[in-house]
């Protein structure tokens, strides 16, 4: 006996809420893409939970490419983040105004 | 309460502070630092909830691999630590409403679950017979998550590639290529 199943899903409800903040307060697109982590890391736990809930593997499976995923989109996010910064010298992205006129 | 409920609440108290604390850091490398202690807290919680390999690839990949790539890029564009956080108050309250609203929502709609009252029952699934459950059924998601990560490798070479450029607002420094 663990905890009830909906902890676990308020616990990753609660972390994908944490990231949303990060994204949506956070001036630096470095922070940006570490609220999008702290997002995928709460989907990951959902995952786990429903797996233990249901007694499936399927759930262990998904978490295994949800990283696979993580780890490709910040490869190339921050690769775009230090092509950006090289660009106009900032990682603020209120700075990105080259379009701007 | 159980052992294991007190070790998920204590992990969970964990893994919200260091994720709490790593989003209102305005040294990124302070919020890295705290995100590494949250990703920590989220492996022992798959430790805890049977899945040991996943638990394995989160401090692996995550908070070993993940997490220093941000440092590494952290510290070689010398990001000026004087962030600034937050919106204007205009901006507040839209954030503000929409939060409550999904946080409100999403609680009403887990706990109005008939199955979400069940206790979860301690499991494990042995990395072996994960792997094997994998590849007997997934063998073709694990290739194409290869050929993406082959993908984003390119991509970010490509993206990332130095042409000799200098940090020019102005449109036309676009060079001949090497």
């Amino acid at each position: 006996m663990i905890v009830p199943f909906s902890h676990v899903f308020m616990l990753a409800g609660a972390v994908f809420f944490l990231g949303l903040v990060c994204i949506f307060t956070r001036r630096n697109l470095i922070m940006t893409l570490i609220g999008v982590e702290i997002m995928m890391n709460a989907a990951a736990i959902a995952f786990i939970a429903s797996s233990v809930h249901w007694h499936r593997l399927e759930g262990q499976a998904f978490v295994l490419f949800i990283i696979g995923v993580a780890a490709t989109e910040v490869a190339v996010g921050l690769a775009l983040v230090v092509a950006a910064h090289r660009r106009t010298g900032s990682v603020d992205p209120d700075r990105y105004d080259l379009l701007k006129w | 309460m159980s052992l294991y409920a007190v070790i998920f609440y204590l992990l969970a108290a964990l893994i919200l502070a260091a994720t709490g604390l790593a989003i209102t850091r305005r040294n990124p490398v302070h919020a890295v630092v705290f995100l590494v202690f949250s990703f920590l807290g989220s492996a022992v919680l798959f430790f805890l909830l049977g899945a040991p390999f996943i638990a394995a690839l989160e401090v692996i990949i995550y908070a070993g691999a993940i997490m220093i790539l941000f440092l590494f890029v952290i510290m070689m564009l010398r990001v000026d630590v004087a962030d600034r956080i937050g919106l204007s108050v205009g901006r507040w309250i839209p954030s503000i409403v929409l939060g409550v609203l999904f946080l409100a929502l999403s609680a009403l709609m887990i706990f109005r679950d008939s199955g979400s009252a069940a206790v979860l029952v301690p499991a494990m699934a042995t990395p072996r017979g994960f792997g094997r459950f994998v590849f007997e059924r997934y063998w073709l998601a694990v290739e194409i998550i290869s050929i993406l990560l082959l993908l984003g490798l390119l991509a970010a070479v490509l993206v990332g590639r130095d042409k000799g450029e200098k940090a020019d607002p102005s449109g036309d420094e676009r060079g001949e290529e090497p």
